[in-house]
């Protein structure tokens, strides 16, 4: 149940991109196309979740072991940046299909501030494997979510007229900040679907 | 490069305005909109911020010709860490309060932007002093940016307006005793949710892009733009065209100005056009 509740919770009322403002400068950036939005968080997810999974063992076995957590913020970046670089090789090598559909979009994560975040909010609420790796996953949907959605409304958007003191960045923000108007209505739904269950 | 002659002065105040990286280089977006819901902590963000800057441009621009150009982006990205677990520290052991408000973004600090834009399109390129000055005045822009919107959005949407230093001493600035009657107590009596919640953040943001963008067309200069990819022109972090015929193409800009950026695809070489935005901004320099 504690996975679920991580999951929706993650994906709904904790959305990295729309409540936690994370990752938002490919949010920003890489969301004009659908194609290109979904490319972006596939990847997004799919280092989210090793990310999580290989800092996790990191964290607890190497430096909360010995009494290293103060290098935390220093290991994990360089254990994502190391860990991007090892996946393009790999996937360009071995995973030939998957490389062609993510690969571009693989040097762009190791900045992105999603990915570091997602592994120290796992550090900061104490979760373990399993439940790291899950809200990896939830995190990395949300971010498809919202980027997604967003890809819609931006390619809706396009034409339309719009004054010349919103044009460009100014209106964007403010239809993202109308979807994140929405995501307000989700509030409160995971204590009620799962009494007790994020305590 | 136009940047040489620049004075020192003139180097530490481009941050602060003309510059500015949160309003017209769009940089440092994420901590951004999500700290300005409390003037309080945007500056103490904005401080962070600020130091780690100041310092990572020292020690990028001291190492700047013994770091192999190929892996600058790890090297400057183990420099700024560093600092940014210093401060950690720091604020761990005297503002615990601002630790607890800041939380995962203070660690964040790391992927911000506007520290390793700094240290990638100037530290790189300058010397100590200079890289010094430029960190400095781009912190306190930032501080400035941050501290603005956190104006508007705390103001707005709690109907306070306080300042205390490090979370204990006197409060600088307390607007909910003014008295009764007027606009202030009225706000204060019925806050504006909608300013401290998420979406406030972005519209906060936007409409302060907006009055920039129309101050910088009215003195014709260019605006923020979308493709803040082009804008910023550092990480490859944000390198991907978006749109366009050579859609997922990533340039990567050199950190020697004389050639054109290099385009890389991944499948085949892309003709140099989407590189024509990052081109103009090099030439500029």
């Amino acid at each position: 149940m504690t996975y679920i509740a991580i999951i929706f919770t993650a994906i709904f009322t904790q959305n990295f991109v729309l409540q936690k403002f994370l990752g938002i400068c490919p949010f920003l950036g890489v969301s004009k196309k659908k194609d290109t939005a979904v490319g972006m968080s596939a990847a997004v997810i799919f280092v989210m979740v090793l990310a999580a999974a290989v800092c996790y063992p990191i964290n607890k076995y190497l430096l909360v072991a010995n009494g290293f957590e103060y290098l935390q913020t220093l290991v994990f970046i360089l254990v994502i940046a190391a860990l991007v670089q090892f996946v393009e090789i790999a996937m360009k090598k071995y995973m030939k299909p998957l490389y062609n559909a993510l690969g571009i979009y693989l040097p762009l994560i190791t900045t992105n501030c999603a990915v570091l975040g997602v592994v120290t909010l796992n550090v900061q609420n104490n979760y373990n494997f399993a439940m790291s790796v899950v809200n990896a996953l939830g995190s990395g949907l949300g971010y498809m979510l919202a980027m997604i959605m967003f890809a819609g409304i931006r390619e809706r958007m396009e034409g339309n007229d719009i004054p010349k003191f919103w044009n460009g960045l100014p209106i964007v923000l403010v239809a993202a900040s109308l979807l994140t108007c929405t995501f307000l209505g989700f509030t409160g739904v995971i204590d009620n679907m799962f009494p007790g269950a994020m305590s | 490069m136009a940047e040489k002659k620049t004075s020192l002065g003139g180097e530490f105040t481009k941050g602060l305005i003309r510059e500015n990286p949160v309003l017209v280089i769009m940089l440092g977006t994420c901590p951004t909109l999500a700290i300005s819901t409390n003037l309080e902590n945007s500056i103490g963000m904005g401080i962070a911020a600020t130091i780690v800057l100041f310092f990572s441009n020292i020690v990028i621009s001291m190492l700047r010709k013994v770091i192999p150009d190929k892996v600058r982006i790890p090297c400057f990205i183990v420099v700024i860490a560093a600092f940014v677990s210093i401060i950690q520290m720091f604020v761990k052991a005297f503002a615990p309060s601002l630790d607890a408000a800041l939380g995962i973004y203070l660690p964040l600090i790391v992927v911000n932007c506007i520290i390793l834009g700094r240290a990638e399109a100037f530290a790189s390129k300058n010397n100590v002093l200079r890289s010094a000055i430029d960190g400095l005045g781009m912190g306190v822009g930032f501080t400035l940016a941050l501290a603005l919107m956190a104006i508007i959005r705390e103001f707005f949407g709690s109907g306070n307006l306080t300042l205390k230093v490090l979370g204990h001493g006197t409060t600088l600035v307390d607007i909910c005793h003014l008295g009764d009657g007027n606009l202030l107590s009225a706000i204060h009596a019925e806050p504006i949710l909608f300013f401290v919640l998420a979406p406030g953040g972005f519209f906060v943001y936007g409409l302060l892009i907006a009055i920039s963008n129309s101050i910088a067309r009215k003195k014709g200069k260019g605006v923020a733009d979308i493709n803040a990819c082009y804008v910023c022109e550092n990480a490859e972090g944000c390198m991907v065209v978006a749109d366009g015929e050579n859609a997922g193409t990533i340039v990567i800009p050199k950190p020697v100005v004389d050639t054109e950026p290099q385009v890389q695809k991944v499948e085949k070489a892309a003709p140099a056009a989407p590189a024509a935005p990052a081109a103009e901004g090099k030439e500029e320099k």
